[in-house]
């Protein structure tokens, strides 16, 4: 769901181009069940998005999408679920508060069509807490590329580095990452700790490293010096604890 | 060697023991709700056990090839506590989750009016939820224990052939047979059942409808007693396809009931290159593919067919 990387804002009655094609695509990948019970949901969601007693409707079908439509499809199902329903930046923070950590990934990957402004950031900064890599993968799309500021942005690349979420998870990189002196600084301190604690620097962070144009703060920056496991895969610190 | 232990407390245990559940043949667990040794004292409480047995854990399991399913109750023991009580309204919520395949632990511990209260209520929502339910046994006074839950899962909504009696022994296994209900066995270094005896239970009972699991949690437990009763089964002259309906089948039968068993781990493993609990460099893990726990990629229990449909 890299690829969802439209901006809301066109009003909440229509249908993001994205999604659209997500909702093609997910019709052309499901069967007969599961299509008819995605539409049912998704009307279901349309006609009452608000809550009634302590659980909406709606919110019964995200729980439900992993085992109605195959646990390869629940995120797009509830992405979609959730753009029917309209849910505002409130909604969104129940439904992840209250979501098991797939339902958790689908709110995250909804919240840059669904919000324009900054107001579901302690969404994202949640995720970006846990360990959960599944979680900080989801977090760092375009919405957190849109509106975390510069302190938690960086904390959230070096955060893929350590616990190994490719950075290609990050939305908006380049951009993000272009003039960045102080991510520089960052990263080539945690390439200096790796190198003194003989363990391989990722390529990944060479590659951010060449986005921030201070490729050669870290000393001896050879990625090749820095021992590689027998598999040639770089492996991550990871632990946070 | 494919193992579904069925009741197993992984939050308090290591990763160590992840490891070492894989490497002895354990492909899928589930993680009943229950207390923590130390009382809870609100809901809330609860809430971030809960959120954690559907959050977490999953993803500490899948990291070691293991799918992790979890059962959601207010515990016997927590239910005598009036501040915990309200949890039971809260539960609809966690019930209908799609990692949830029963309701449980639930069940007695002291046999208290609290107790009695809880059970029922929480048959009850088995019943409304579709889900199976897993009821302990009492430690103290337990045949009386086992007789008094029988009689309330007679007067419950839920049929007997949805409720797993758990932690039975010698005194207690031909009760909840003739009950028929899925009969359960807790085997510990010290307590509940060992190896020697459940292969004396099972020559006498037949593998119909029996599940093994450790009950490992923060007590003296051990994770891989499920394979060391596979292996004691074997010596004692069962077939290989015996081990395999009591430590495999049967389970999946029985939480398959819910519609919601998915034992495919590869997907959650997949989404990352590296994951944030294994210090160093990850070791490529084999062992959890579909091949082994006999289900195609993405394969569920339909709520509509038989749970055999998901046996290999």
């Amino acid at each position: 769901m890299n690829d969802l990387h439209d901006a809301p804002g066109t009003g909440p009655a229509q249908t993001p181009p994205v999604l659209t094609l997500l909702h093609t695509r997910l019709n052309s990948a499901l069967g007969g069940a599961a299509r008819a019970w995605l539409d049912q949901a998704l009307d279901e969601a349309a006609a009452a998005p608000g809550t009634h007693g302590p659980i909406s409707v709606w919110e019964l079908r995200i729980a439900e999408a992993g085992r109605r439509c195959g646990p390869e499809h629940a995120e797009a199902a509830r992405v979609l679920l959730l753009h029917a329903a309209r849910a505002d930046a409130p909604t969104l923070a129940r439904v992840y508060r209250q979501g098991t950590a797939d339902e958790r990934r689908a709110v995250l990957e909804a919240l840059p069509h669904l919000v324009a402004g900054p107001e579901a950031l302690p969404v994202v900064e949640d995720a970006l807490r846990t360990n959960d890599t599944r979680l900080v993968a989801a977090a760092v799309g375009p919405y957190a590329a849109r509106h975390l500021d510069a302190h938690n942005w960086r904390h959230a690349v070096l955060k893929c580095l350590f616990t190994g979420v490719p950075v290609d998870a990050v939305a908006d990189l380049p951009r993000r990452a272009g003039a960045d002196a102080e991510l520089a600084r960052m990263l080539g301190d945690y390439a200096d700790e790796r190198r003194a604690a003989d363990r391989p620097v990722p390529d990944d962070l060479y590659r951010v490293l060449a986005l921030t144009g201070h490729p050669a703060t870290p000393t001896g920056t050879d990625a090749s010096k820095g021992p590689t496991a027998p598999d040639g895969t770089y492996g991550p610190d990871g632990k946070e604890s | 060697m494919r193992i579904f232990d069925p009741h197993i407390h992984m939050t308090s245990r290591t990763t160590d023991d992840y490891e070492a559940m894989h490497a002895a043949g354990v492909r899928a667990v589930v993680e009943p709700a229950f207390w923590l040794g130390q009382p809870r004292t609100s809901p809330a409480s609860f809430f971030d056990y809960f959120d954690a047995l559907l959050g977490w854990e999953p993803f500490r399991a899948a990291q070691y090839g293991i799918a992790h399913h979890c059962t959601i109750a207010l515990n016997p023991k927590e239910a005598n506590d009036p501040r915990c009580v309200p949890v039971l309204d809260e539960l609809p919520r966690y019930l209908v989750k799609d990692h949830v395949v029963a309701v449980g632990e639930i069940g007695y511990d002291s046999m208290t009016p609290a107790e009695d209260t809880a059970l029922a209520v929480q048959l009850q929502l088995a019943a409304e939820y579709a889900l199976p339910a897993l009821v302990h046994t009492p430690h103290r006074d337990k045949l009386a224990g086992l007789r008094r839950t029988l009689d309330v899962v007679r007067e419950s909504a839920l049929p007997p052939d949805h409720v797993l009696i758990d932690h039975l022994n010698e005194t207690t296994v031909k009760e909840a047979k003739d009950g028929g209900c899925w009969l359960g066995f807790s085997v510990y270094p010290d307590t509940k059942m060992d190896e020697e005896r459940m292969v004396a239970v099972l020559r006498e009972y037949g593998p119909e409808k029996v599940l093994v699991n450790s009950a490992a949690d923060w007590g003296k437990s051990d994770p891989l007693k499920t394979r060391k009763v596979a292996d004691a089964l074997l010596k004692a002259g069962f077939t290989e396809d015996d081990v395999d309906r009591v430590l495999w089948r049967n389970p999946v039968a029985f939480y398959g009931l819910s519609g919601r068993l998915d034992l495919d781990v590869a997907d959650t493993d997949a989404t990352h290159e590296g994951n944030s609990i294994l210090r160093g460099i990850p070791k490529p893990r084999t062992g959890a593919s579909t091949a082994e726990t006999g289900l195609q990629p993405g394969a569920q229990a339909d709520p509509q067919s038989s749970p055999t449909t998901t046996e290999a």
